[in-house]
């Protein structure tokens, strides 16, 4: 299978007036062509800067090291100019808020052309019927006529489309998606969802779903890496990792989400305390506050993203669950 | 209206089974809230209408947990507001106890208050930064008991900051020191400290991680079980509103189309917009999620400013018929506990 993206030991961190945080604390994985990937976590895990750190969009104070290729190039640290020649254009973002991502000023027309023009050295026009075409791709009715339209004239369901059209206009072979659904009421969230499910088909794009709704990744993914404290703590399956969680933080999330098919309202299993601060994290293994079977090993050396099956590996001292 | 069942689960059965029997705490009757937006008194621009809570009823008994949800824009928070006075009703009656709450002036409504509290979404932004949090959480007390010392006041802030899982120790430190699950205990705190009959959760758990949102659904399960409050539980997420609620409202642009015992709603829903929502919640489960058929509604909420003749939902309802378009369905009862609002609900056989 071709690797669309091969990250290794990425690390970002942020410079802050109380010092140095590590938010991603060197990960390594991979996505292959046409595949999607579920990347879950709680906030401050480092799913998101993970990508922002790919994309080059890390905020002033943020550093990243290690490897990134995208299709074989190195694409980390590139210099802007030869960054844009791959974002935007073979690898594209949207983002949790489609209301703040989009700039509020310019017609969704001079929104979307503009990569096409800058791009695809498109004519105006040309990129204007392209952009139409996008759009009904991605359902919204009337395209011509919304086209000239601003973003604070679309509803917030309509406003995601009209991103993930913009991120699909250059035929990407990787879309990130950052919490795509997050900001969206249920039902709307399921024509996204239903939308992005059909993209992937027919389009066969590779994509990142980062999110923390384990329904969310139930439904799209194909892998899934679960993180915690700016690593990697279980990768594997979507299959295998709801089916039997091998990390006891994966095992604590997927318990104590209440679930609408369950027949009995039994008191749901937390996982107790709080995340870790990343300024100041514990020894060993992160997750050991919070982990009902830790043990000293756990206090003393910190466990690394080992392979246990075909295809799995976690980041636990304990043989298995 | 029949009570609803009392729950024989492995949470509630070593609590006092929600006394359903006996005058409801609440009656809630034909309630309206309506704004009033734009207009204009120089050009004479009438303003538009917003109906928030049009025509709204239910009962709420002691012990009690009713869960409200629907899709941003229902009214639920409106709602929710509204039933404490937090904003003015257009009509309707609100009967506290007995007592018709929109009849009260300002000084017996404030005493009325002790027994009504709310907890909000966002946790951190509904603590005042510059109060630490004893004070905060001693705040209610002071208003409704100013007879009480200071050492009582004390006392009882520390012992309910144990109650709801912080430590009395941090009585001193201010909210931006605690994570949002933490001030989320504060507020529950506040809201508690003086034993209300009622509190309003407005998305409580909505801004919290996953692992931080089961730890507060437990904690307010557990005060009411030794407590002994109703809960009004807004949310938009119904996996958790099934998992605290006896019963479970659902509204849609300040309607309500069903009412009914949790179970007997998540398990039978009659109407197609609860059937709709459910099916739109995506399951942690990647077998059974790629597999269930779903109900994808079209389009977006109606504009609540002109919202559609008849029943609201019938713009995005799969069943709709031309008597949608004309007539308001009445809301009525299904079967025993079970009320929906439909031309074309599932009624259950032999109805």
């Amino acid at each position: 299978m071709t690797k669309v993206l091969e990250v290794s030991d990425l690390r970002t961190t942020f410079t802050t007036p109380e010092g140095e945080v590590k938010a991603v604390g060197g990960v390594e994985f991979t996505i292959n062509q046409g595949e999607v990937l579920g990347v879950v976590g709680e906030s401050g895990s480092g799913k998101s800067q993970i990508f922002m750190s790919i994309m080059g969009l890390l905020a002033r104070n943020g550093h990243a090291k290690g490897s990134v290729k995208f299709k074989g190039d190195e694409i980390l640290g590139l210099d802007v100019k030869a960054l844009n020649k791959v974002r935007g254009v073979r690898m594209s973002m949207i983002f949790q808020d489609p209301m703040t991502s989009l700039n509020p000023y310019l017609s969704v027309r001079r929104q979307m052309t503009e990569v096409l023009v800058l791009h695809k050295g498109m004519s105006e026009s040309e990129a204007a019927k392209n952009a139409v075409e996008m759009l009904e791709r991605v359902q919204i009715p009337e395209a011509k006529q919304r086209l000239n339209m601003y973003p604070h004239e679309f509803s917030g369901g309509m406003r995601q489309r009209v991103m993930i059209a913009m991120a699909l206009l250059c035929g990407p072979e990787l879309l990130i998606a950052d919490e795509p659904t997050t900001a969206l009421d249920v039902t709307v969230q399921a024509q996204i969802l239903e939308l992005l499910v059909g993209l992937q088909r027919d389009v066969g794009m590779a994509i990142a779903l980062i999110t923390h709704d384990l329904g969310v990744i139930a439904r799209l993914a194909d892998r899934v890496m679960v993180m915690y404290a700016g690593n990697i703590v279980e990768k594997g399956s979507v299959r295998d990792l709801f089916k039997d969680p091998q990390h006891p933080y994966t095992e604590g999330l997927l318990e104590s989400m209440p679930r609408l098919n369950e027949t009995e309202a039994t008191r749901l299993q937390t996982i107790g305390g709080q995340p870790p601060n990343l300024q100041n994290l514990p020894s060993g293994c992160s997750f050991r506050d919070r982990c009902r079977y830790a043990f000293e090993r756990c206090v003393t050396e910190r466990p690394l993203l080992t392979a246990f099956a075909e295809g799995r590996s976690k980041a636990c001292h304990l043989p298995s669950l | 209206m029949p009570p609803a069942q009392p729950m024989t689960s492995q949470s509630m059965s070593t609590g006092p089974s929600p006394a359903m029997k006996g005058a409801p705490l609440l009656t809630v009757q034909d309630l309206k809230v309506y704004f009033e937006i734009g207009g204009n008194r120089l050009t004479g621009k009438a303003p538009g209408l917003v109906k928030a809570v049009d025509g709204v009823s239910f009962e709420l008994r002691a012990g009690e947990t009713l869960g409200l949800v629907g899709e941003s824009g229902c009214g639920k928070s409106t709602l929710g507001r509204a039933v404490l006075r937090l904003l003015p009703i257009r009509s309707g009656r609100v009967v506290w106890l007995g007592t018709d709450l929109a009849k009260l002036d300002h000084k017996r409504m404030r005493a009325v208050r002790r027994d009504m509290q709310i907890i909000f979404q966002d946790p951190l932004a509904s603590l005042n930064p510059r109060m630490t949090v004893g004070e905060i959480i001693a705040e209610p007390l002071q208003t409704f008991q100013p007879n009480l010392g200071r050492d009582a006041i004390r006392d009882r802030v520390k012992a309910m900051m144990a109650k709801v899982g912080l430590l009395p120790n941090q009585l001193n430190r201010y909210p931006h020191e605690f994570s949002g699950g933490q001030c989320q205990r504060i507020g529950i705190a506040r809201a508690m400290i003086n034993e209300p009959k009622l509190i309003v959760c407005d998305e409580p758990v909505s801004a919290l991680d996953v692992s931080i949102q089961a730890q507060i659904v437990n904690l307010l399960m557990d005060l009411q079980r030794e407590m002994g409050m109703s809960l009004i539980f807004i949310s938009h997420n119904l996996a958790v509103v099934k998992h605290i609620s006896h019963r479970v409202m659902v509204l849609y642009l300040g309607k309500i189309m069903e009412i009914a015992d949790r179970n007997s709603l998540y398990t039978e829903p009659l109407h197609p917009y609860t059937q709709a929502l459910n099916s739109a919640v995506p399951l942690p489960d990647p077998d059974e999620e790629r597999q269930r058929s779903r109900i994808v509604l079209r389009g977006d909420l109606p504009s609540p400013l002109n919202p559609p003749s008849g029943c609201p939902f019938r713009t995005r309802c799969p069943r709709a018929t031309e008597i949608c378009a004309q007539v308001m369905p009445d809301l009525l009862p299904a079967k025993p506990g079970h009320l929906v609002a439909c031309h074309h609900a599932d009624y259950p056989r032999g109805n």
